[in-house]
Order: C-alpha cells, then structure tokens, then sequence
C-alpha cells in the first residue's frame, strides 16, 4: 500500500458530493473506513457471529477468539505490559467517565483537586464536573497561552499537595498543540500523582508507547482511528486495574452473585458490563492493521506533510486567521474568515464537495478564551493530499465570493 | 437547491447589517436561547403597551449570517405590531421553514412577503433550520413569560 495512493482503499471517495469529488477534511471529529475494516465487519456477521465470553458453541468460540486477538493487538501496537490493561468501552468519552467515576470514588473527596487545561474537549471536562458537584472536588485549569500551547511550567505551577489526578489532553482538536506529555508525567511521577491522557487525536496521529509516556490512563477514540464507529477503548496501568471499583454493573463483570453479596471479576473483565460491541471490536483489529501495513510514523510524517502544506497556502489568503502557533501542531487547523460566520463558510464549502467542521468542537472553555464563538476546522487525515487543500483554498475563495455580492 | 437562494442578496443585507440590534430601552419582555451545537446565541427583548403591541423589540446575538438575518427580519415585519399579529406570522414562518408553507397572513406587503420568504431556502439544509427558527421561537417565548 502506497499512501499517496491510499484513497482507492477507502470506499467513501466514490462518490460525488453535490456533484463534486469529496474533499474529506473532517478526520479529527471522525475518520473514514478502509474497505478492510467494513469488509471484516460483514464477514464477522456473515460467518462468525455470537455474543462473547458466555456460550461454549462453536460460534460463541469463534467470535471470542477473534474479539481476544484484538486485545492482544492493542496490547501489541501500545506496547502495553498486560493484556489486561485493555478495557473497551463504547468511546474515548466512556474512557474518561470510566476513570473519572472508578478512580474518583475511591480516591477523590472534598477539596482534592484535579488539574486539567484549558483546551480539553467537553469530555475530559464534564466527567471531573461530576466530582466536583458530587464530592466537593475542585478542579484546576492549566492555561493556554497565546500561541494556543499549554507549558510544563504551567502546570507544574498548579500542583499542590491536594493534586489527586491530571487529565491532559494529548493534541489539541482547536489549536493542535501537541502537549508535552512525558515531561508531564515525569513531573506528576515525582509527585505521585496518577496521568490521564485524552488521546482522541493523539492516537490517531502519533506513535503511542505506553512504556515510553509512562501515564496511568491513556483514552482512545477507535473510530478516529479508521475503526468501526461505537468504539474506544482505555489504556489503565495493571495496578489500578487491580485496585479501581468497577464502574457499571451487569453481566460479565461478575465473579460471584448472592443475595447479599457480589464478588467482581478481575482484570479488563470488571470494567466491560454487559455484551459489548463486538464485530466492532472484531474489525478494529483490521484498522491496526492498516496503519501498520502503512506506518503509523508514515502516516504522520504525510499527514505532517499535508498539513505545512495547508498551513502555507491559507497564510496566503488575508482574510484567513489560523487559530493558534503552537510549538508542534497535530492534523488540525482551526481558522476563521473575515466577516464569515464558520456555520456559513461549513455550508459553501460543502457545496464544492469539502467537508469541515464548525462550531465549538466541543471546546467552549477554550472559545471563551479566545473570545471566539466559532471557528471552522479542516483537519487531515492519512488519505488527503495536496490536491485536497488546493481545493479547500478555492472553496473558501468562492464562499467570500458569495459573501461579496 | 441552490446555495444562491440560500445566500439571496436580502439574506446577505440582513446578515451583514443586522436592523433593531442591541437592547431597547424600556423593554417590558425578554428572553434568550443558544444553541448547544454550535455556541449560536440570541437575546430578544420586547416592549409591549397594555393594548398588546410591540412598541419596539430588538435583539443581541452572535451567530452566522442565517441566524443573524433572521432576527433582523423578525424584528423589522413585527415591530409595531400586535401581539396577535406576531404569533400568526410566527406560526405562519415555522411553518414555512419546517413544513414548507406558504405565507398566509394577509396584511404584509408584497416586500415583507419577499423578505420572509428569503429564508426559505433553509429548508434544504436541515443543519441550518435551527439557524433560521431560533430568534422566532425565542421571541415566543419572551412575550409568553408573565
């Protein structure tokens, strides 16, 4: 497989938006999926499908089988010490409200504090609000600075002795600023505190090495990730697999149900209540393949590529402001245009075939911040190339175009 | 459908200069909406007299140029009119907009008609309704707060 050519894998670019190529530029809210993945998809459901972990039949072994060998694949592509380290969920959202509700019960009370940034999206946020209301915890935002960075010394700044957890973003999904996060976790090493890492657009974009960042938690969002949508899973050290509550209760998560006791399973098992997405599970194993038939370093020195590229040609256009410099910027790029709302420039634009994204991007602590309501987002994927952004450059001519008449 | 008519010259005018924004003085009604999606906000604020007409109403808000024009052109075809005006031409424009009626009411010119009607073009964009309906239904609800 040859990236440059890597479009005709992924079945979505067949066909014609309002009678235009599509111009996919909306990976970081959701990546496409490779023929491989929807195809295992099918075949799971045509020739292998049962729930797993409960029956002994054939089929019931069959769909284990294959739903085990996808942790064991995760294990292998985050270099993970214990499969049991991997526990699925239904997103990288369920990730942090997994680790926000188990790790909070046991250890967070009144006036502890959890320090987070500025430039978390609502879901590394809203979870530690609930600890906040419910146990009085108080929680700490790192600030971005002005080139949409968050600094090491600004959160060594924040710690205190009352520091339970840090739940940090990996890469901004606004100003792209790829944070430093094993100097973070050195840091909070020192001082015995637990990391959490929101690896919604790291993963996707970056090599992930649990060995090497070191952190308790590292959340993944799987269909950004040219996986199946429904699906994410957390990275959670051995040690607080063992240590943490559950966080739903139901079946499977069991060890033992009496009347007036439950004892809980061990490991991964404790955390996934209930039958869990399966064929999605299944086929994620297939996007690890891709990316690594492909390379994850590949893929993100071409998306790197790509994004310069992009970078380079809106500097051009005087009307276009990019949101944030950062130090080393992830796949997206955030901008605003003069006098155009992004709701309207989303809109034009898709009518040339280019799809973004505007809004908040559910990151309204951070809009506040920049005293922004909106800004519009192309951000890349490992299928786009240049050609892409020549088009999204021409696009947002003809959508101040409309503007002028 | 072409995005021409859903970015129409008089869409374009209202987007851009907005008529009746900021807060009016005296104003007896308010009340305010934004959308959870994309951070849109709106304020309307109303001054009813004890005959139940609107003496004047304005508005103050962020958003893109649909959700802008709109409230522009709510507050110019309604300002000075009764209240029973209001919630006919309410009914009569989310009913444009969701259902895709035409205009009933018999007492607006043939330049309101073709003002309210620019933003019909809304309908073939289901991820802008919201856009066009929300400066209606908050003046809704302004003027049905006690």
């Amino acid at each position: 497989m040859d990236i440059k050519n890597i479009k005709k894998e992924f079945p979505i670019f067949k066909q014609k938006i309002n009678g235009k190529p599509l111009i996919y530029l909306d990976s970081a809210n959701s990546s496409q999926k490779p023929k491989v993945v929807i195809d295992r998809i099918s075949h799971f459901y045509e020739t292998e499908f049962s729930n797993v972990g409960r029956s002994v039949h054939a089929l019931a072994v069959k769909a284990t089988n294959s739903f085990e060998t996808t942790r064991d694949k995760v294990q292998k592509y985050l270099n993970a010490n214990h499969r049991e380290e991997i526990i699925f969920t239904k997103g990288a959202t369920e990730a942090i409200n997994l680790v926000a509700s188990s790790y909070g019960k046991k250890y967070i009370n009144k006036g502890d504090e959890i320090l987070i940034t500025e430039l978390e999206h609502h879901s590394n946020y809203v979870p530690w609000n609930f600890l906040r209301t419910e146990k009085g915890a108080v929680i700490k935002f790192a600030q971005v600075n002005e080139n949409g960075d968050v600094e090491l010394d600004e959160i060594k700044k924040l710690i205190t002795s009352k520091t339970k957890i840090i739940a940090i973003t990996h890469i901004s999904n606004v100003t792209g600023a790829v944070l430093p996060i094993t100097k973070i976790v050195d840091l909070a090493k020192e001082k015995k505190i637990p990391v959490l890492i929101d690896g919604t657009q790291g993963a996707p974009h970056s090599e992930i090495d649990m060995q090497k960042i070191g952190c308790d938690f590292y959340a993944i969002s799987c269909h950004k990730m040219y996986g199946p949508n429904g699906l994410g899973l957390l990275y959670m050290k051995k040690k607080w697999v063992d240590d943490l509550p559950p966080y739903q209760g139901g079946g499977g998560m069991i060890n033992e149900v009496k009347k007036d006791e439950i004892s809980f399973a061990d490991a991964h098992t404790k955390f996934e209540a209930g039958t869990m997405q399966t064929a999605e599970v299944v086929a994620f194993a297939e996007s690890l393949n891709f990316i690594d038939k492909l390379g994850i370093k590949n893929i993100a020195s071409h998306e790197n590529e790509i994004l310069q590229y992009g970078l380079e040609i809106l500097k051009k256009n005087n009307s276009i402001n990019i949101i944030g410099d950062p130090k080393e910027r992830g796949s997206v790029l955030c901008f605003t245009l003069k006098d155009i709302h992004p709701h309207d420039i989303a809109t034009i634009l898709d009518d040339d075939g280019v799809a973004i994204r505007a809004g908040h991007h559910c990151c309204q602590i951070l809009h506040d911040k920049l005293g922004i309501p909106a800004t519009a987002r192309a951000s890349i994927g490992v299928y786009n190339d240049k050609e892409d952004i020549d088009k999204l450059s021409d696009a947002i001519k003809n959508c101040q175009k409309v503007f002028q008449n | 459908m072409e995005l021409k008519e859903l970015y129409q010259e008089i869409i374009l005018d209202h987007g851009k200069n907005p008529r009746n924004k900021g807060k009016c003085d005296g104003f007896t009604n308010d009340a305010k909406a934004h959308n959870p999606l994309c951070g849109d906000k709106v304020h309307m604020y109303l001054k009813l007299n004890k005959d139940k007409e609107i003496e004047d109403l304005s508005f103050e808000g962020e958003g893109c140029a649909i959700s802008l024009a709109s409230a522009s052109i709510l507050t110019e075809t309604v300002k000075g009119k009764n209240l029973s005006f209001f919630k006919k031409i309410n009914e009569d424009f989310l009913n444009m907009i969701k259902n895709k009626k035409k205009i009933t009411i018999n007492s607006l010119s043939e330049d309101q008609i073709t003002t309210i009607t620019s933003l019909s073009g809304v309908q073939e964009f289901p991820m802008r309704v919201k856009c066009a309906t929300m400066a209606w239904h908050t003046c809704l609800s302004a003027v049905e707060k006690k």
